[in-house]
């Protein structure tokens, strides 16, 4: 009531000061809560994680072989990620792949036990996310790495990788309107 | 024909692309130090460098290490002169020995990046499997080839 007040307020004072339309609001904080599963499938989790190493599977469990996060997140020298995730998934060993340096996300921005709305907050912060702001915040998106996950490949062990619930196009477009739109979180 | 440098010297391997980096080096080279363990890149006996890094050969594709520089066993000494295969003779690690090669390169891969390792590097970055259970002598080796 207090917010509508004020937008009213200024409205009634013809401000050109870029408030978002409460609708806007609203359907911001509604577009994270349809992205956020994309952002907790495990696809995306397992790299994202608040631990000193990488996890793997739709279990999440730790990653095999005590592979280590290291100083980076690109592993210990002698077993960095690169020793056997290539550039593209592996057909004869299973290793998945993708046309970039397989790393772990930062600690600072490792999302394992956030509610939907702290890991939206999360995603916000500039002093955890590399000081995005902005468009700057979402442009992650577009990176082979993240492609990859919606092409996952074949582990030899359990078959093909499930993709995030969401198709790729689908996500992308409607977390550049969740920034458009004032990149609202839910509570 | 897909060219790269192994050992120093520059070869060209008629296989596609697609063909594991290790099945080149094993059929296509004849160079068998290198070993198949797992094939999925856990178990580390395939430990190759590629420019420097170690990497799992079993899991890298051919067409990926073109134009790039390949070591394996065979190239990191001519005459069996590295710190680390006087060690691992001195320390007397192997029992089967199948997987030495790939953990031999793995340390050198340590070894060169962390001159003087601690266990805690030891152990973050062998983690190369061995059937025999050689994990104490390995570590013994390590620190032995570093001077520690």
């Amino acid at each position: 009531m207090l917010v509508r007040s004020i937008a009213a307020i200024f409205t009634a004072m013809s401000c050109s000061f870029p408030l978002p339309a409460i609708s806007d609001e609203a359907n911001s904080a509604e577009l994270f809560a349809k992205i956020a599963p994309v952002f907790q499938s495990p696809r995306c989790m397992n790299c994202h994680t608040v631990t000193t190493f990488p996890k793997q599977g739709n279990d999440r469990h730790r990653h095999s072989m005590n592979v280590a996060r290291g100083r980076d997140g690109h592993g210990v020298v002698g077993l960095t990620c690169s020793a056997c995730h290539q550039r593209e998934n592996q057909l004869a060993s299973g290793v998945p792949g993708a046309d970039e340096d397989w790393r772990l996300a930062p600690l600072s921005m490792g999302w394992e036990n956030l509610s939907v709305g702290d890991l939206c907050r999360r995603l916000l912060d500039p002093s955890r996310n590399g000081g995005r702001t902005g468009a700057g915040v979402v442009d992650h998106l577009s990176t082979n790495l993240v492609r990859w996950a919606w092409a996952p490949g074949s582990s030899i062990a359990s078959g093909p990788r499930t993709v995030p619930p969401l198709e790729y196009e689908d996500f992308v477009h409607a977390a550049d309107e969740w920034i458009k739109t004032g990149s609202r979180c839910p509570d | 024909m897909i060219s790269l440098y192994v050992n120093g010297h520059p070869v060209e391997i008629d296989a596609p692309a697609d063909t594991p980096l290790l099945w080149a080096i094993r059929d296509h080279l004849g160079m068998t130090g290198t070993k198949f363990g797992c094939g999925a890149a856990l178990c580390g006996a395939c430990t190759v460098h590629v420019n420097g890094q170690a990497t799992r050969s079993c899991s890298m594709p051919l067409g990926s290490a073109a134009g790039k520089k390949v070591t394996t066993i065979e190239g990191l000494s001519s005459d069996r002169s590295h710190p680390l295969q006087k060690a691992w003779i001195a320390e007397q690690v192997p029992q089967c020995g199948y997987c030495q090669s790939g953990m031999i390169m793995a340390a050198a891969a340590l070894l060169a990046e962390t001159p003087h390792p601690t266990d805690a590097d030891i152990d973050a970055s062998m983690t190369n499997i061995c059937r025999c259970g050689t994990y104490a002598r390995v570590r013994k080796a390590i620190h032995t080839a570093a001077g520690n």
